[in-house]
């Protein structure tokens, strides 16, 4: 409350009140001072870098080592499948898989859901609550049913999964991102826009649109490890990647039966995604505690 | 007379992003029992963080230093939790700017008002007889069955009053008043202060009025201090102050001021054919009418002033005259549809520009819409604004100088007519003033037509021909300004003007007359 009274209503003459959105410097360096936006950082720049470079370390997860099911030991970092391949070589390629389908969804789903959101929050009246009632219908279907409908007729290449993703992630964003228009709608620059003639394409780019973006790259990023996780679930269910391929939701689902005989064929590929989806989501948090301040 | 507030060398600093900004530097401040005591000073003076040091309310994070700060005999500084809220509760009360939101929405007026009562030790029943009492001494009517309304259902004016209710619930012997007028209307704001002196005399506190309109602060105060940078300027009498200010910065504050005397403009020639005519205007907002058969004639070069109340049409006009809501009736523009005839210029500089564009591409993107032909260059040395502003984001200028790009933004082109809605009101009293001469200036240059909403009459006086008047969506009196200040025939209009120079009071006459 005290701190409420203080805040200068009026402007101020002498010293312009910095009551402006933090800038991208400002932003940056805050952001770099939290230690768990670091270490998320961190681990994810290393899936990425992974998901990238994994062949150019001689690393094949494919082919049979000779040791069925050994534990971790310097040969077999992380010990070897039920079929003799290396899982530290199947944990690391299969980070090219996870980091395709997920983010690639949530490109989707951030472009469709914030144009979407510009206009219903821009336009309001009918288009808005044809917008809104539909995003209702998609919040409301279950996920996995919706996903597996799509497989079933479209089939599951990465493609089509991401624009699954992306329009299941979609009127989520669009939701929010049209809350914020209309918050930037009640204040006059808008209406300033329009009175000079300005056509409404320019208007949802220029005016509204950078003032939306830090919610838009924040709803991207906490969409991000949602799509992670649901695409290996996808997985874990056989929809999506199929063997022999190193992905981790489908190793999961392969060596559940060995969780007490060979915990080492389930337990990596498991810390793998947990650290994945748990540094995005941080980093997310991170963003979003800054950005909105 | 004993000194019932002893302030010496308050100096306050906030601290900012690792350092301290100083917000308060080597304040002295002595306020007698029972005397009226005003601080006067611009946003960012320092007024309201000392009424803040006073309650010791400061935020976290700020550093006061003080050789004494002593109200009604404590040593507020050192008091102990217990002792401070004995002291908050029995020895001062607080008024502050806006009470819609200093009052909790979700109780009723009675249960608040009798929360303060039964704080001082009343018991339920007791309570509930002193509310009804409280909320009847501060003129409300019907009190019993007002204590059961919800803030939301009274207006601002009665929203303060239940304030100043609560505050004097405790009878303390300083009440603080932050701004407690500011955003009412001038004549609820003349009968809120009327009010408090009344309240004073009777109850015999000391009062010390906070406000950035000095010729307030004069008429309802005994002593004056002027606040600059946190620093005070001086502290005389009231009637000193206006009549021989010693400071360079309170002379700039005075002379500021819009005055209710002098000349007006004269009309423009009125058998020229006019640039807009508007017919039976009309316009409801499910069920609410706000413009109920409004007719208008605008001249080529005139400045037609709009005033009234809060929510008697004024805006709304504005807004159908920049084709921005549909209404019934007619307007003819005598002006072609392209580009854009009529331009804006709101209220709230914060607002009106888009915080993520630098002045330099607001202005390129208006001077190619509204088809002109200058540069941002010229148009940002045509409104008086220095040349590095042009890449500069909107919250790096001063409210001022936002004001000046807004304006700025208006006059890209040749819009034959822009709409001023409130556009001093967010400003303060000196930056007021050279945004009128800008606004002046501007249209003997081009010979622009104003349709200039404000609640100010002072303001619109000074910049308008002729001047409307408006109540309850209908235009009451259309006349020439000095008809309207002179010699006014509708009954409110009368009110409007006594109101307005009742709080301004026509400040040299009356300094003599001291």
């Amino acid at each position: 409350m005290a701190a409420d009274v203080l805040v200068a209503e009026r402007v101020d003459l002498v010293a312009p009140v910095d009551a402006a959105p933090p800038r991208a410097g400002g932003a940056w360096a805050a952001l770099v001072r939290r230690p768990t936006f670091t270490v998320s950082a961190i681990v994810i720049v290393w899936w990425v870098f992974v998901a990238i470079a994994w062949r150019w370390f001689g690393l094949d997860p494919f082919g049979d080592t000779g040791a069925k099911l050994a534990p971790p030991s310097p040969e077999h970092w992380f010990g070897t499948d039920r079929i003799g391949r290396d899982v530290f070589a199947r944990v690391l390629a299969g980070a090219e898989s996870a980091l395709l389908i997920g983010p690639l969804g949530t490109l989707i789903a951030t472009v469709l859901g914030t144009a979407l959101g510009l206009v219903a929050g821009y336009r309001r009246g009918w288009v808005d609550q044809l917008f809104m009632r539909t995003f209702d219908v998609f919040l409301a279907l279950p996920t996995l049913i919706f996903l597996l409908v799509i497989v079933g007729a479209f089939g599951s290449s990465p493609l089509v999964l991401a624009a699954a993703i992306g329009v299941l992630f979609a009127p989520g964003i669009a939701r929010i991102i049209r809350a914020e228009v209309l918050v930037e709608m009640g204040k006059d620059y808008v209406t300033s826009a329009q009175v000079q003639g300005e056509r409404t394409r320019l208007i949802l780019a220029r005016e509204l649109l950078p003032n939306v973006w830090p919610q838009v790259a924040v709803q991207a990023a906490l969409s991000i490890g949602g799509a992670v996780f649901v695409a290996s679930s996808l997985s874990f269910l056989g929809l999506a990647a199929a063997p022999p391929s190193p992905d981790w939701g489908l190793a999961v689902n392969e060596n559940r039966a060995y969780l007490q005989g060979a915990w080492w064929t389930l337990v990596f590929p498991t810390l793998a995604i947990a650290s994945l989806v748990v540094s995005v989501n941080l980093v997310a948090d991170n963003l979003k505690e800054v950005l909105r301040g | 007379m004993t000194g019932l507030v002893s302030v010496r060398g308050l100096t306050i600093d906030h601290r900012v992003d690792g350092g301290f900004r100083t917000a308060v530097q080597g304040v002295d401040l002595d306020i007698a029992e029972g005397e009226a005591h005003g601080l006067v000073g611009e946003s960012g003076s320092g007024k309201s963080t000392i009424a803040l040091a006073l309650t010791r309310y400061l935020p976290k994070g700020a550093r006061v230093h003080a050789g004494q700060l002593r109200v009604a005999g404590r040593d507020v500084l050192t008091l102990d939790a217990a002792s401070l809220r004995r002291y908050r509760r029995d020895d001062v009360g607080v008024v502050y700017q806006e009470p819609s939101r200093a009052l909790n929405p979700t109780a009723s007026v009675g249960a608040q008002v009798a929360e303060a009562h039964r704080l001082r030790g009343l018991p339920r029943p007791a309570a509930r007889e002193a509310t009804h009492d409280s909320l009847a001494e501060v003129g409300l009517p019907d009190p019993e069955r007002l204590a059961a309304r919800y803030p939301h259902e009274l207006s601002g004016g009665q929203q303060q009053r239940v304030m100043i209710a609560m505050a004097l619930a405790a009878r303390p012997r300083l009440l603080i008043l932050d701004e407690p007028t500011t955003g009412l209307d001038s004549q609820v704001q003349a009968e809120v202060l009327a009010l408090i002196g009344r309240l004073q005399q009777r109850l015999g506190f000391a009062s010390l009025l906070i406000s950035h309109d000095l010729p307030l602060v004069a008429a309802h105060s005994d002593r004056v201090g002027v606040l600059e940078h946190g620093r005070l300027l001086e502290t005389t009498s009231s009637a000193r102050l206006v009549a021989e200010p010693a400071h360079e910065y309170t002379r700039r504050l005075v002379s500021a001021i819009p005055a209710f005397d002098g000349a007006v403009r004269e009309p423009v020639d009125a058998a020229a054919p006019p640039l807009l005519v508007g017919t039976g205007l009309r316009k409801h907002y499910q069920g609410h009418v706000a413009l109920d058969g409004v007719d208008l004639r605008i001249g080529r070069g005139e400045t037609l002033g709009i005033v009234g109340e809060s929510g008697s049409g004024k805006t709304t006009l504005g807004r159908v005259m920049a084709g921005l809501t549909a209404y019934d009736g007619e307007i003819v523009l005598d002006a072609p549809v392209v580009p854009p005839p009529v331009q804006i210029v709101f209220q709230s500089p914060d607002a009106s520009l888009n915080p993520r564009r630098t002045v330099r591409q607001t202005l390129r993107r208006a001077i190619e819409l509204l088809h002109g032909d200058g540069t941002p260059e010229e148009l940002v040395a045509r409104t008086g604004l220095p040349v590095d502003a042009l890449d500069k984001l909107p919250h790096q200028l001063s409210g001022g100088q936002k004001q000046r790009v807004a304006i700025a933004r208006a006059f890209a082109g040749r819009s034959p007519l822009i709409v001023c809605d409130e556009p001093t009101s967010a400003l303060d009293v000196t930056v007021q003033a050279t945004v009128i001469d800008l606004l002046i200036d501007l249209q003997r240059r081009t010979g622009v037509s104003y349709l200039f909403i404000s609640h100010d009459l002072a303001v619109v006086r000074r910049i308008s021909h002729r001047v409307a008047v408006m109540q309850h969506g209908r235009l009451v009196e259309t006349a020439p300004a000095s008809d309207i200040f002179g010699a006014a025939r509708h009954p409110y209009t009368q009110s409007l003007v006594a109101a307005a120079r009742h709080g301004r009071r026509d400040l040299p006459a009356d300094a003599v007359a001291n």
